[in-house]
């Protein structure tokens, strides 16, 4: 995918915010000094009035934008994702998610791919906590495109939201003229029978190779990308497990708590369907180039093809 | 204030007493204390301060008040059932398990609630959003927001106090209810959260102190609130916590629990004799 054009999801999110900001009046973006990273600065730039800096103070600037959308505001916070999801999670479960105010969470640097900061930014525990707030909807793009239409998407829904966006510059393989996306459904990007790859996040772009690779292979995978964690696309993943019989979940976080246990629970009430997840085996990070990161720990189509294999050779 | 509505004040206050004895009676359990002190300026609020209105609680211009101490919620509730937001028979039903008038406000079940609190520290970066949301849309309400002591000990209410004062927000009111008890002792002995005005001074609030179970004072610290431009604004009220209920006066085992029927019925007596004397004054 030499050719193809790379940005990093949180350009989509800054991007997208600017224009809703352009088209409504009632959207009120928070930061935590982290502008520049998580590209709220775009806003900033833009539309300084509608742009509110809270300083180093996670928690405190997720119940200030609970208030602000208390009186009425589409209130847009923003941090990385180990402090807003992290730190701030009892200030986002009580404040946000008991009230079921309008607030959207945007959290840039999601998983290892932050890169060379190391373990403490890279957060691959925020899937998990924020899916156990009940009402909160948990999107986690694959693509720049795909990041903008879930913060547009996120705009429209009424209560709280996470999204998830990443460091790194990503293939963009969406075409945003035909792209059209909605909170809770799953994308088909490759059908297949003998397995089915479900992935969220960057591990999308390596799902889709994966694909193409196992095709080489004699190895007919079907390729799904999930946005949307919470509320899970459960129709769209209860047929691949049924006309599969065989799903791989791939995500750039922990395999606890995240897509693939979400998976798991879903297929071990509905269909009993044998999985391998792939993801951060419960542990930590370091310091490093991303992609040589993702590659470290698995996260890349190669992976992707030698467990496919290995699960159509035993299955 | 004129002598009959200082005397109207009180009485309220003491009326609102009964609901939290009787509440927290009903529930056996609530925190009575915290709810005592601060029923003097819950009745203010809600009787003289606050520009809202019963009959249409969500009023979008309305002043907010937020809970911090969320854990007094008996004191609340019996304000706003008092003004007319819900039955006062309701008060009866705290804690309830089919009851709208949860343990912690609830914004989403009892009318007239503000906000969802409880947990300590973010009713006031909550208020203080609201604040800056109600001046960025040119609102002309204000915020009110009351806090415990002890509350004060956590780390986000002085990341809170921070944006309040660096975005200069005049429309918001912190009071403080200095009752001296948090749940484990005395706060100078638990985790001293003194000298609270000299804090608030140097997070850049306009600070007054004084008697919080003193309506003249409470109402010179408002009208102060009001002609305040340019900084947030505190009140630190010195109170007792359990006011009004002799056994409860300033002792640390009245934080936290509902008094049993024995205890309840001395409750109400002096209650009731101290809302008989004012009524015939």
């Amino acid at each position: 995918m030499a050719d193809v054009k790379k940005i990093a999801t949180r350009d989509g999110y800054g991007n997208a915010l600017k224009e809703l900001v352009a088209q409504h009046d009632n959207v009120i973006v928070f930061d935590a000094d982290l502008a520049g990273s998580t590209k709220t600065g775009v806003v900033r730039k833009a539309f300084p009035d509608r742009h509110v800096n809270c300083g180093i103070a996670e928690g405190n600037m997720m119940a200030v934008a609970a208030g602000a959308a208390s009186m009425g505001f589409v209130a847009f916070a923003s941090s990385f994702a180990m402090f807003a999801a992290g730190r701030a999670f009892e200030q986002v479960r009580n404040s946000i998610g008991y009230t079921g105010l309008n607030v959207k969470i945007g959290a840039s640097h999601g998983g290892i791919s932050v890169g060379e900061d190391g373990a403490s930014h890279q957060c691959c525990e925020d899937i998990a906590l924020m899916r156990t707030i009940p009402g909160m909807v948990v999107m986690n793009p694959a693509d720049e495109v795909e990041a903008r239409a879930a913060v547009k998407a996120a705009y429209e829904h009424d209560g709280p939201v996470y999204m998830r966006f990443c460091r790194l510059a990503t293939p963009v393989f969406h075409d945003p003229e035909t792209f059209s996306f909605r909170i809770g459904k799953g994308e088909v990007l490759r059908d297949g029978t003998d397995v089915a790859i479900l992935s969220t996040g960057l591990m999308t772009v390596e799902a889709i190779e994966a694909g193409k690779v196992l095709a080489e292979a004699g190895i007919s995978a079907r390729v799904i990308n999930l946005c949307t964690i919470k509320p899970l696309d459960e129709e769209l993943v209860l047929k691949a497990a049924r006309e599969c019989g065989k799903v791989i979940t791939c995500e750039e976080h922990s395999i606890i708590g995240g897509l693939g246990e979400a998976v798991c629970a879903l297929l071990s009430e509905k269909c009993p369907t044998p999985v391998r997840r792939i993801g951060v085996n419960d542990t930590f990070g370091h310091s490093g180039p991303a992609v040589a990161l993702l590659k470290e720990f698995g996260l890349s189509w190669e992976h992707i093809v030698e467990v496919a294999k290995d699960f159509c050779r035993k299955a | 204030m004129n002598d009959q509505e200082k005397k109207q004040l009180l009485v309220t206050a003491w009326k609102v007493r009964k609901g939290i004895v009787e509440s927290t009676h009903a529930a056996k359990s609530g925190h009575p204390g915290g709810s005592l002190s601060a029923a003097d300026v819950f009745t203010y609020l809600y009787f003289r301060e606050l520009n809202i209105d019963p009959k249409n609680p969500k009023w979008e211009d309305r002043d907010r008040f937020v809970l911090s101490k969320g854990h007094t919620a008996p004191g609340l509730y019996a304000a706003l059932a008092h003004r007319g937001f819900f039955p006062v028979e309701d008060l009866k039903t705290l804690r309830r398990i089919d009851s709208y008038l949860q343990g912690h406000p609830n914004m989403n079940s009892v009318p007239g609630v503000d906000m969802s609190t409880g947990s300590l520290g973010q009713g006031v970066s909550c208020a203080a959003g609201m604040a800056l949301a109600a001046r960025k849309k040119g609102m002309g309400c204000n915020v009110y927001t009351l806090l415990g002591d002890g509350e004060i000990e956590e780390g986000e209410v002085w990341e809170a106090l921070m944006f309040a004062s660096h975005y200069k927000l005049d429309n918001l009111c912190v009071i403080i209810d200095n009752n001296g008890l948090q749940i484990d002792g005395p706060i100078d002995e638990v985790m001293s959260s003194y000298p609270i005005v000299d804090k608030l001074v140097a997070f850049g609030f306009e600070t007054v102190a004084i008697d919080g179970n003193n309506f003249d004072q409470l109402e010179s610290a408002f009208e102060k609130f009001h002609r305040t431009e340019g900084k947030p604004f505190a009140i630190v009220m010195k109170t007792v916590k359990g006011l009004g209920v002799s056994f409860m006066e300033n002792n640390v085992d009245w934080h936290g629990k509902g008094p049993n029927d024995s205890e309840y019925e001395i409750a109400m007596k002096e209650l009731n004799a101290k809302l008989a004397e004012l009524e015939a004054m």
